[in-house]
Formats: structure tokens, sequence, C-alpha cells
């Protein structure tokens, strides 16, 4: 196996990932890691020297709309899922900025 | 024969004959599902009041003459990953056990335009990552024609309810093969369209770029009439392509004198099993005794696929499910100590092992320091991709091939190793790396009775020249869609 | 020991707020003040399912706002996702611009005390903006209103050309009138609409590497940022003097305490995975859209100023003051257009409109009555109908309300009397009770004739020309 992720590197995709994992969980992810980036690898064999990177396959620009309202008040739908809310807002654990 | 048995469209005729009501076919598949369901899991919501009380309001509207579609009537399953208003909408995941949304997706807007009735929501692979089903949340779903093997994924769900006639026809969604791959497990007709063909909006994304809403049906003829139905230029998805060829059901010709068809050797080298090569094999001769030239060629790259698409779709999918987060709607852990533990908490307990997994490899590859060499580089190979097909559809009007390179796998045995089970989607998975429309249709059965899928493989926005292939091999091949037993009738 | 002399070098990163109607990728409505959640839909609250489509309006003040600050515009330029957790971003991702920013390599001329000189512009990108969080001081939660969610922001991202607070806030006022007048946004610091990071670091002078420069937050009004830059200055120079090395990071300033403290959690990566949204294509623009963009592009001050001294007349002090606001140019030119004398109209601006948008701490963006009505207000003063103090009395209703000046007068009893034979009754009677104050004029003190205006004044209730009552007197005591 080429690549070995450390512990590091799988903390520190936790904190991007907003994922926490025991240590066992922790092993195995390490692992599973390392084995999909042994296999996304292979890619570098291909010389992709000059190729433009292709996001969208066709060859589609300039979509937009034109700005004008269409959309009313929708407070009641927005926040019928919420698992806290209160006066029509969401509400989260208590944040400082 | 059973109401059962019809094919959508048939159904749709037969209740505008008067032969039954909307009311009845309703009937008749709850009452299925209520025999099946136990055996099968097919479903993570079934909707008994809001499809029975849509039967009668579409039955008013075939009565009435408004609604003349060829799927009137017709009651169909819709994978748990698009939106339904007001109707559970869960991914199969924990994150959205309890999600009910406000709006619909717009294919199944569409589909309810035709009069098509909503009879529940399908069993998937937990965000439709995953080649077996079984990493839903809501537990496996089974193949109906052996239940002891997986029926594919991610669209398990609906191929299953397909398969064991708990609809008429499906929704499934496809990024690496999630509708091609289940239809060929369990042997019903299965289409990714062309990228940008059927609008994303309501789709909960897993890869943006890459998935495409499709059908599952019990036959080419229906797959078309569905395509009809569900192909719409939508202004609220920026990626929908307005287009003026969605006349898919006039390509159900019986004909494929002088369609140029090319074998892409590298689909049938080591690693495809003896029984589906036959079969396939033996499917594209029945094509070239009816006219079609077959031409075998190189079309190259093809083991770069799967490590280009891991990269991009758990690149993309990182993000994409960043906004679950335990705020909006879904699931919030119990107990946490301030913002940021509850953010992950709740996405490790609601989030499974598989999602964990592809989130953490996309947030690994897009990171500080790795996005040129993994991410830049997939979209580098995806353009060589491209090009390789670009250069194959120059000379040839349908590539086939097989689906998956064996029949359905045994339950319980593909989660362990993820890269064997990924090597699964080998040549689905570039189909949607170059946006192109693809089929699976049954084409045999193996040992133990399980379903072979053939694929057909068009050039972007020529879904015709498949369905014309697709449709003229089911006619001489007679692989029509069988029912399969289950609960009480398999006693 | 040898004092070293520290040089400041100052980047700024501006977020400005563009006035259109709806959000940047939903039709939801920009406007301030609805109740939470109001304005909002599952695109700007991140519905699963929800997809983004780009409003055109932003991208043409982007480039608008470009040209007008000598960018190239990139013409083919894509949307890229910013990833990062936090309750106002309600998908925890930002859709922003990356990769290819639709401006680059840009710059505005400042006037400094050692003349002109010009600020280099990095790039300008198109960005969401984020909602807000309302934190409830005796709740353990804080709550989350997504209306400005979706609201669309250019970010302007200057060199790091700028060595004090003095060409900081020139820059930021030429920034503020150019977008003004492109109508592009309403630029109020206050309000948020135009928000400015800094960018700060010191270095010995003469010294060619940059600094560590930390980053400032926070920063709401001119005087915030001066201190602020005062302040982080001194900061960091008490670090180097110390021994000690300045730390890359973010800061928060505090305005109240004179202080910053820096924003740091061990969860926050500032990794922000950027990659081309898939959601989005690419924009293509071509020399028609920007030729398009360039025909509705407005007169800028400077040009306008000097049309105003050249085509009315202005004292230069006026047309600077004037044009120092887009909507106080307008105002201007509509009163004008009106049939008002412009010096005339000019001296309202100037005079009452300043004094009460300084009492009341408003902005001239902020002016809302008629040029219809200040134009006849103006005439009625001119044909005498009303006098000075009348008209004054007058504009400061028209300031806030909307009246009719003429019915209003009409109503309220304000005219003049234009009455020869009343005047001069009224004139009369003052000259017989005030025999004192004839005396003393008549004996050369001229001052006491503004006695007996005032006495008549006083008689007439106000309602009468001072200028006809002054000449009825000295015709009368002759």
């Amino acid at each position: 196996m080429a690549n070995i992720i450390s512990d590091e590197t799988i903390e520190y995709v936790g904190i991007l990932a907003k994922l926490e994992l025991n240590d066992a969980q922790k092993e195995a992810a390490k692992k599973d890691m390392a084995s999909m980036l042994d296999y996304i690898d292979k890619l570098g064999e291909l010389d992709t020297e000059g190729i433009e990177p292709m996001s969208h396959v066709f060859d589609v620009k300039n979509v937009w709309r034109d700005d004008v309202v269409t959309n009313g008040d929708d407070r009641e739908n927005i926040i019928s899922n919420a698992p806290g809310q209160k006066d029509g807002m969401f509400e989260v654990p208590k944040t400082f900025d | 024969m059973s109401i059962l048995d019809l094919t959508a469209l048939e159904l749709s005729a037969a209740i505008k004959e008067k032969k039954y009501t909307v009311t009845d076919a309703v009937k008749a598949v709850l009452d299925r599902i209520k025999e099946c369901e136990e055996d099968f899991n097919c479903y993570v919501t079934v909707d008994e009041e809001g499809a029975l009380s849509k039967a009668l309001s579409v039955q008013k509207g075939i009565d009435d003459g408004t609604l003349t579609g060829p799927l009137a009537g017709v009651p169909v399953a819709v994978k748990d990953n698009m939106c339904t208003e007001g109707l559970l909408t869960t991914c199969s995941s924990k994150i959205l056990y309890n999600f009910v949304p406000t709006f619909s997706s717009e294919a199944v807007l569409a589909l309810e335009k035709a009069g098509a009735v909503i009879i529940g929501k399908t069993n998937m692979d937990e965000f439709a990552m995953g080649s077996t089903t079984e990493t839903s949340f809501f537990g496996p779903t089974k193949n109906p024609r052996n239940p002891e093997h997986v029926p594919g994924g991610s669209s398990g769900g609906s191929a299953s309810a397909v398969a064991a006639n708990e609809c008429f026809f499906a929704l499934g969604s496809d990024t690496g093969g999630s509708i091609r791959q289940p239809a060929s497990y369990c042997g019903v007709v299965g289409m990714k369209p062309t990228y940008g063909r059927v609008s994303r909006y309501g789709l909960i994304a897993y890869g943006s770029s890459l998935d495409q809403i499709g059908p599952l049906c019990k036959d080419v003829a229906d797959c078309a009439a569905v395509m009809e139905a569900i192909c719409t230029y939508d202004p609220k998805d920026s990626t929908s392509v307005s287009r003026d060829d969605n006349d898919f059901t006039s390509a159900l010709k019986d004909d494929v004198q002088g369609l140029k068809i090319g074998i892409p050797r590298d689909y049938f080298k080591e690693g495809l099993d003896d029984e589906v090569r036959e079969a396939v094999l033996k499917a594209v001769d029945v094509l070239k005794s009816k006219g079609a030239i077959v031409e075998e060629f190189d079309l190259s790259l093809v083991d770069y696929a799967i490590p280009t698409y891991y990269t991009i779709a758990a690149a993309e999918a990182s993000s994409n499910l960043e906004r679950f987060d335990g705020i909006k709607y879904g699931y919030r852990t119990e107990e946490y100590n301030g913002l940021h533990n509850m953010y992950k908490k709740t996405r490790s307990e609601g989030f499974g092992d598989e999602v964990k997994r592809r989130i953490m490899l996309g947030s690994f590859v897009l990171s500080s320091g790795y996005y040129d060499a993994y991410y830049l580089k997939a979209l580098k190979v995806k353009a060589l991709i491209k090009k390789a097909f670009d250069e194959a559809f120059s000379k040839y009007d349908v590539i086939v091939g097989p689906v998956a390179p064996t029949t359905a796998p045994l339950l319980g045995k593909s989660l362990s190793d993820p890269i064997a089970m990924y090597l699964s989607d080998i040549y689905t998975i570039s189909v949607n790396l170059a946006g192109l429309p693809g089929m699976s249709v049954p084409c045999g059965t193996g040992k133990e009775g399980l379903p072979i899928g053939i694929q057909f493989i068009a050039d972007c926005f020529k879904e015709k020249n498949i369905i014309r292939a697709a449709y003229a091999y089911e006619c001489a091949s007679g692989n029509y869609h069988k029912s399969v037993t289950c609960g009480k009738d398999g006693e | 020991m040898i004092m070293t002399t520290y040089e400041t070098v100052i980047g700024l990163e501006v977020h400005v707020e563009l006035a259109t109607k709806t959000k940047i990728f939903c039709g939801c409505s920009t406007q301030f003040g609805g109740e939470p959640n109001t304005h909002t839909c599952p695109v700007c609250t991140g519905m699963p399912g929800s997809l983004p489509v780009l409003n055109r309006q932003v991208l043409e003040y982007a480039v608008a706002v470009g040209l007008a600050t000598n960018c190239d515009i990139t013409r083919y330029c894509k949307f890229d996702r910013k990833n990062y957790f936090y309750p106002d971003n309600p998908q925890n991702y930002q859709i922003s611009q990356l990769y290819l920013p639709i401006c680059r390599n840009g710059h505005v001329d400042i006037e400094t005390k050692d003349g002109t000189k010009p600020v280099r512009i990095h790039e300008i990108h198109m960005e969401e903006d984020a909602g807000k969080l309302i934190h409830d001081e005796y709740d353990d939660c804080s709550y989350v209103d997504f209306n400005r969610s979706g609201v669309p922001l250019i970010e302007i991202v200057s060199e790091p050309d700028m060595r004090n607070a003095d060409e900081v806030i020139a820059y930021l006022e030429k920034l503020k009138m150019t977008i003004q007048y492109l109508g592009a946004s309403d630029c109020k610091l206050q309000e948020g609409s135009m928000r400015a990071d800094v960018n700060l670091s010191v270095r010995p002078v003469g010294q060619k590497e940059f600094g560590t420069r930390t980053e400032m937050k926070n920063l709401n009004s001119f005087k915030a940022i001066r201190r602020a830059i005062e302040g982080e200055t001194e900061r960091q120079i008490d670090i180097i003097e110390s021994g000690e090395k300045v730390i890359q990071e973010t800061r928060r300033w505090d305005d109240n305490a004179g202080d910053s403290y820096a924003m740091r959690s061990k969860e926050d990566a500032q990794d922000y995975r950027y990659f081309p949204d898939p959601d989005l294509v690419p924009i293509s623009i071509t020399d028609d859209f920007i030729s398009s963009i360039k025909e509705k592009e407005p007169e800028f001050r400077d040009e306008k100023k000097a049309r105003y001294t050249s085509e009315y007349s202005l004292p230069e002090y006026d047309a600077d003051i004037i044009t120092g606001s887009k909507r106080m140019a307008d105002v201007f030119e509509q009163t004008v257009k009106c049939g008002a004398d412009p010096k005339k109209v000019s001296n309202y601006l100037m005079g009452e409109t300043m004094r009460i948008l300084k009492e009341k701490e408003l902005d001239p963006q902020d002016i809302t009555f008629s040029s219809e009505a200040l134009a006849k207000l103006i005439k009625l003063q001119e044909s005498k109908s009303i006098n000075g103090t009348v008209a004054k009395e007058v504009f400061e209703v028209l300031f806030f309300e909307d009246i009719d000046p003429e019915e209003y007068v009409k109503e309220k009893g304000l005219m003049t009397v234009n009455d020869e034979g009343a005047l001069k009754a009224v004139v009369e009677e003052v000259i017989a009770n005030n025999p004192q104050s004839v005396n003393d004029y008549k004996s050369g003190k001229e001052k006491a004739i503004g006695f007996l205006v005032g006495q008549t004044m006083k008689a007439m209730k106000g309602k009468a020309d001072p200028a006809s009552v002054n000449a009825m007197l000295k015709e009368l005591l002759k």
C-alpha cells in the first residue's frame, strides 16, 4: 500500500467533514482511505498534460433568470422540518462571533 | 391473467377501455405490497391513503377527457431521494428519517401531470451510495428473483418493486449505474437518460454532475413512454437542456437494419462472468441476425473510469451532504456540547458507514494541497473518457455490452470490500462521466435464476438509437416481463 | 539604540450588497425589514433537492463595477463552492468565485496629500450573503433568520497598496461613490450594505518583503476603520518590538472597547475546499454584453462636477458637495429640470438638507422628498408668495412628508400678504406706535429700521415679505 493515512489526517478530515469517529472507526477509515487513494493513484498513469479539466459535459453557458420577485412568504413551510424553532427562526446551539 | 401482469401502457389502455378503474389498479398494487413487502422490503413509505384518494381524482380526469396520456391511472413507485410534497423523503438515511418536503421534484410533478399515481417511496442505498441497497438505514431490499441475493443498487427498491409487481413502473436515479445495474439484477428495463434531459430539481443530490433521474419499467415501450413524460426543460435546473426530440415512443420500431453497433473489447475482458458474456453475446447475435452491423473495437480507458468516478462523486457528495447538519431538517443528536459538537454528533450518528467513507474521501481530495493531484486530475481524465466515447460514436450508433460483470451477489457479501463492490459498476460508470444515455434490458438468466442484463449506450441525446435497438431485441427475444412469486403465492 | 520606523501595509476586502430586487440564485425579495424567514425559499435555506439559478442583474452590476474600476472582465467565468460549516450558511457551502472571478487587474485613483495614487484591484468576485444569527442573552441558543441568505454580494479585493487610514478611507470613498453612481448598491457602511475587512501588516521602512498580516473584521464606520488601523498597527509593532511574531489570523474589532480579539477555533480549519459548483454552468461574456453595459454607464462624479460648474454655473464648492452623493446629485438635477434656479436648489441642498440629515443622523441616500415639491417651494419663494422663514418651515415638513407646498401654504394660511393697502395700514400703525425707533432712523441710525421691520412682521404674523416691508418703511419715512 503506497498511501498511509496518519491519525492527524483523519482528525483533520473529521474537522472538515464534521464527523466524529471512535478509535476503531478511525483505524477502519485510515485503511479505507488509503486503499481508495491507492486505487485513485492509478490515474497518475495517464498523461493529462494540456487537457482541460471537464466539470460539465456539455457546453451549456449563460443560464440565468430575470431579476423578478417570484417567491412570497413561505416561512411556515420553510421551518416546518426544523428540529428546533422559535418565533419563525431556526434554533441552533449558541454561537459566538 | 392478473391486472398486475399488465405493463404500464397496457394498464392505462385497459383503464380507458373501462376494463379496470384506477382504484382497481391502486388496490391491486397495495394488496401486492402487503403480500410481498415482508419478503422484499422494496418500500420505505407506502402512501396508501394518498394513492387511493389520488386514484379517484385521476379516474375523474380520465372520465372527463382531461387525462388522455399513456400513463394516466398507472401506479408508480418513486425512489426515496426525490422530494414529494407532504410525503416522507428519507434517502434511506437516519439523518432524514423524518423529513417531509414542502415541494415535489420536477420529475414527480411531470408524472403527476401525466396522471400516474404515486404509491410510495422506494428503498435505496443511503443517499444513493452503494450498489446493493444494503446501506439503507431501513434494512436491505431483497431481489425478488431470488431473495437470497441483493437487488443491486442504489435504486434497488425501485427495481425490485417493478420486478415484484409492487408497482407498474418506478423512477430511479443513476449516478454511476444506479438504475441500470439493479434493473439488470432484477430483470427489468432501466434507462439513464442523457445528463440534462430530466430536471434534477427536487432530486436530493449525490454527485450533481453525474446524477440523472430515469425510469425502471417492465419493458422497453413503457420505458419510452415514461421518458416522454419526464424529459422536460426546467428553468429551475441550470443544467437542464431544452430539446425538441423527446418523442421517444416514435423510436419503438422493430427495425435495426443497418444500425451500426460497436462492441467494446474492453468490456469483455477478464473479470466478466462467462454466463454474462455468453448471454450478452447471444443477444448481440440476435441483433446481427436482424440486420444490425456489429463490429468490435477498443474503447480504452475503461479501468480508469472507477477511480475517476469515485474522486468526482465523493468530492461533490462531501459538499452536497454538508447541508445535513441538524439545524433545518432531519435528525439532530440528543445531547451535545456546543455547535461543532452538535454538528459532529448529528452527522456521525445520522450517516451510515458508506456515506461517511465517501464524505471523508471527498473532503480529503478537495482539501488544500490535494485538489490538483486528485480532483483536477480526475476532471482531466473525465475529459479523456468523454473523448474516447466521442470517437466511438463517430463510428457507431450504439455501443453494446454487459451491464455488470456478474449477476446479483448474495446478500451480506459486498460491503466488507468496498473496492470489489465498486468494480461491479465498471461498465456503467463511464456513461455517467460522459453524460451519455444508457439502458439495461434483460437478456437471459444465470445459474441461480438470476437475471442478466445487456447494456445499450448511445451518444448524448441519441436515446432513440438505444430504444430502437432495445425494442428490436425485445421483440425478437421475447424477454418480456415475467412476474415473480412472493409470500403467499410462493408457499 | 536606533528606533526602527515602521510602515503599515494595507489591503482591503470590500463586500458590497448589490441593489437587485431578488437574491442571487432564487426569486426571493432582497427587501430589508421583513419578519424572520419570510423572504426565503427552498433554495436560500438549503433545502434538499433545491438548485440555484443565477440572477442576470447580478452579473450586469458586477461587470459594471469592474469596468468602472478599470478591471479586465473575465470572458469565461464560473462559480465555485466555498465549504465551511456555520449556521448562517444554510448549505454549509457558500457559492462564490475563486478560480475564475468575474473581474481582475483593475485600479482606482485616490487623492492623497502627496497627490494622485492608484490603488490596484486584484479581483472582484460575485457571491451570496449569509443569513443572520440572533443571540438571546438569556437563552442557551442562537436563532437563524435566512432573509439575507442569498442576497448578492460582490467582493472587491485590493492589492496591499495602501499605507495609512487616510488612503484607506479615500479608497473606500472612491469605491462607494463609483458604485453608488452606477446604482449597483447604496453602499451604507452602518447598515452593512458595504463592509470592509482590513488586511494589515507592518514592516521596517525600506524592507521589501511584507510582514505577516492579520485580517480585521466587523468595521462598521469610517471612524471604526481608522481606529482599527491605528490600533492594529500599534499592536503589531509592539509584538515585533518585544521579539515575538505576528500570527496570521482573523481578528474581530470591538469599536466600543477600541480593541480587537482573535477569532480562533480549533474547529475552524480555514480549508475551504473550493471546487466548481456543478449546479451552475459557466458564464461566457461577449463583446456585446460588455458594450451594452458600457452604454448604460452613467456620468460619474468628476464629469458631473465639471458639468455643474459649466452648465449651471455652480461654485466649485457647491458642485463638490452635491456630487458627493449620487442621490443628492439626482435630486439636484431633477429639481433643476422642474424649472428651479440651480443656485437656489444648491442652497437648499447644502443648507437645510444637510442640516436636517446631520441632525437626524441620516445618509443622503435616505432623501425621499420629491424634486417637484422642492421646485414648487423655490418658486413660491421667488414669487414672494412666501418669505424665507416660512419657506424653511415648509421645507422641514416637505423633507419628511409627501406634501404639495402650494396647497400646504394655502391650507395653513402662510401666504405673504401682497395686498399693498393692508400692508400699508399695518406699517403706518407700526410707525405710529414706535416714535422712538422712527426718530432714531430719521436721525441716521440705519439699524433702527430692522426693529421696525420686525414689528411689522410680527403684526403680520410672519406672512409678509421682509424686503417689501423694508422698502415700504423707507418710503413712508422719507
